[in-house]
């Protein structure tokens, strides 16, 4: 009850700021991906229009790239630190991931649109080229841009920077699974990823889950690296090697210059539809591993 | 376990075949498979470290010196030369007053939980608020500070940079203290109590000594943290092109520089973009290797 208290108090007070975008733009202003935010015409009828589709749909986009690329690795990971690795490697592990998370995420943004992006052109002319033709891989890997800043790129960045967290949770999941359920995996004859498929996953579902939205979180969330990858185009389009924008990049970069009333109330606006979506994946993180947990009791009992 | 195996098993003539061989192809194919796949995962996470420590020191280094750590930024993003300066200065200002309002907070915070809220209900609001404002993303607490505070003063300054980065340390500063605090034996508050302390007596000169390489440890790498954070100073820090030690009167920070510059097309801002990363870099390592080293030598003490 406390938490939904002060979760209202935080999205009214944002809500106050930025209703007078919303009773400019409509319901548009979540459904519409048209985002003009300087009048075209002046007195003219054309008007500056605020639709935030597009930068929804990038947020997700990006987000769920990073889940697909950073989830196995992590998991990856984490498994070989509790299963496998020696003492030594472990730590030299351990290590790289501290690394890794204590880089700061600008710094993966100017890395990104520095060196990565136009590194990355010619892998993604090559895969185009491969694909092109073919139904619905065709349109995924569409003509990249050439500055290499798009969808995937982005994605990438951000796989980088949320693979520590959900590392360190699955790992602190995995080291929860009782040594006597491995134990007696491995002495009925398992091979060690059968014992892992059999005795380590079932147990830690939940925390897992748990752990990939906590991820999923971040990554919804991430401002500065997203924004210097992304590209900066207001567009809905299946082409991952297209440019895009997020919710938290639009932000960031017209914060400085919002264009025609209400362009800065509009950008709060869209803190206001990400804070909505952050908290609706958090409860939802919440529900599932409480779920998972039920169950798994319900099992063992 | 071989023993009863044999016991059972009296006039059998054939061993029991334990040995990895005696496995069907598919299972010992997918084992195999699935652990090489497992190291492979942490080769493919130490590239990306690589790539990026060394196109920064590369990057970085060629640009750095005294001069550079010091000296004004060009006004246009094009000239060649010119320092970073202003954004050291910003750096130092806004993440010092912002630890100068968050540690202090954070501390007696903590210890409120542990030594006397408890389960109590402003001890349980606390905690709930701690959680959430570590799961907001960061860019929302700029956004707030723009609101509640930017909006009413009118400025863009160093002081709200530090309001919005002294909320995002806040939590974790809170939560690391408590659970070193949790760490704290409960023979030792006894035994203080034992002795005749009164309570604030026990935790200033037991509980918080036992405690303080732990809870320094979490309060460096929060400070590591919010030296790192780019977006929520972003929105509400302005800009300047020339050195401010002041809290009012808009300010920059090495974050800021290195977003700012990293966008530009001229090659004389993305090498101040990297001499900034390196710069900035290099202050959150020392926080976070000295603050990993305390928190290592607090938890083999521990044990």
């Amino acid at each position: 009850m406390l938490v939904l208290a002060i979760l209202a108090l935080i999205l009214i007070s944002t809500l106050i700021q930025a209703w007078p975008a919303f009773s400019y733009q409509g319901v548009s202003f979540l459904t519409s991906s048209v985002w003009i935010p300087n009048d075209p015409d002046g007195d003219g009828p054309a008007e500056a229009q605020f639709g935030t589709l597009a930068f929804t749909f990038g947020t997700l986009v990006v987000s769920l790239i990073a889940l697909v690329i950073a989830v196995p690795i992590s998991i990856g990971i984490a498994l070989c630190l509790t299963e496998f690795a020696p003492v030594r490697i472990r730590s030299a592990v351990v290590t790289v991931i501290d690394l890794l998370a204590a880089i700061p995420s600008v710094v993966f943004g100017l890395w990104g649109i520095l060196i990565l992006a136009p590194a990355l052109v010619p892998a993604y002319q090559w895969i185009h080229d491969a694909v092109v033709g073919i139904p619905v891989l065709g349109s995924v890997f569409g003509a990249p841009v050439t500055t290499g800043r798009n969808f995937m790129t982005a994605g990438i960045i951000l796989a980088i920077m949320i693979t520590p967290i959900i590392t360190s949770v699955t790992r602190e999941v995995f080291s929860t699974v009782p040594r006597s359920d491995k134990d007696a995996a491995l002495a009925l004859g398992a091979t060690r990823w059968e014992m892992i498929t059999g005795a380590v996953f079932p147990h830690s579902f939940g925390g897992m889950v748990g752990a990939v939205i906590l991820g999923l979180g971040r990554a919804m969330g991430e401002t500065i690296a997203v924004s210097l990858t992304i590209g900066a185009a207001a567009q809905i389009t299946p082409n991952l090697f297209a440019g895009g924008n997020a919710l938290p990049a639009i932000i960031v970069q017209n914060f400085g210059d919002p264009g025609t009333f209400p362009g800065r109330e509009a950008l709060i606006g869209c803190g206001v539809v990400l804070f909505v979506m952050t908290v609706i994946v958090n409860f939802a993180a919440r529900r599932i591993v409480r779920h998972a947990e039920i169950r798994l009791k319900g099992a063992t009992a | 376990m071989t023993e009863s195996v044999e016991a059972s098993a009296p006039g059998r003539q054939m061993p029991l075949e334990l040995r990895r061989s005696s496995l069907s192809r598919r299972r010992r194919i997918t084992d195999l498979v699935a652990v090489v796949a497992i190291f492979l995962c942490v080769a493919v996470a130490a590239v990306p470290v690589a790539l990026v420590v060394a196109y920064l020191v590369r990057q970085g280094a060629g640009v750095m010196s005294w001069e550079f750590l010091t000296a004004d930024m060009p006004r246009q993003a094009q000239t060649l030369g010119g320092g970073i300066g202003p954004a050291v200065v910003g750096t130092i200002v806004t993440v010092g007053f912002a630890s100068l309002l968050a540690v202090p907070l954070g501390i007696l915070g903590a210890i409120y939980l542990v030594e006397y809220g408890k389960q109590r209900p402003v001890a349980r609001t606390i905690r709930a608020m701690a959680d959430i404002m570590t799961g907001v993303p960061s860019i929302m607490m700029g956004l707030f500070i723009y609101v509640s505070f930017v909006l009413v003063t009118q400025n863009l300054n160093a002081l709200s940079a530090s309001l919005a980065l002294a909320c995002l340390m806040l939590p974790l500063i809170i939560r690391t203290t408590e659970e070193m605090l949790n760490l704290v034996p409960d023979d030792l508050r006894h035994a203080g109590l034992a002795l005749g302390a009164r309570k604030w007596r026990t935790i200033i000169s037991v509980v918080l000594p036992a405690a303080i390489p732990g809870i320094t440890s979490g309060v460096l790498l929060a400070v590591a943290r919010a030296a790192g954070e780019t977006a929520p100073i972003y929105l509400v820090i302005g800009l300047t092109y020339r050195a401010n030690w002041s809290l009012f009167g808009p300010n920059t920070s090495l974050p800021a520089q290195i977003f700012k510059n990293a966008q530009e097309p001229f090659p004389a801002a993305n090498e101040r973009a990297w001499g900034a990363a390196l710069t900035l870099v290099a202050i959150v390592f020392i926080f976070t290797v000295v603050g990993r080293f305390l928190a290592n030598r607090f938890s083999s003490r521990e044990r």
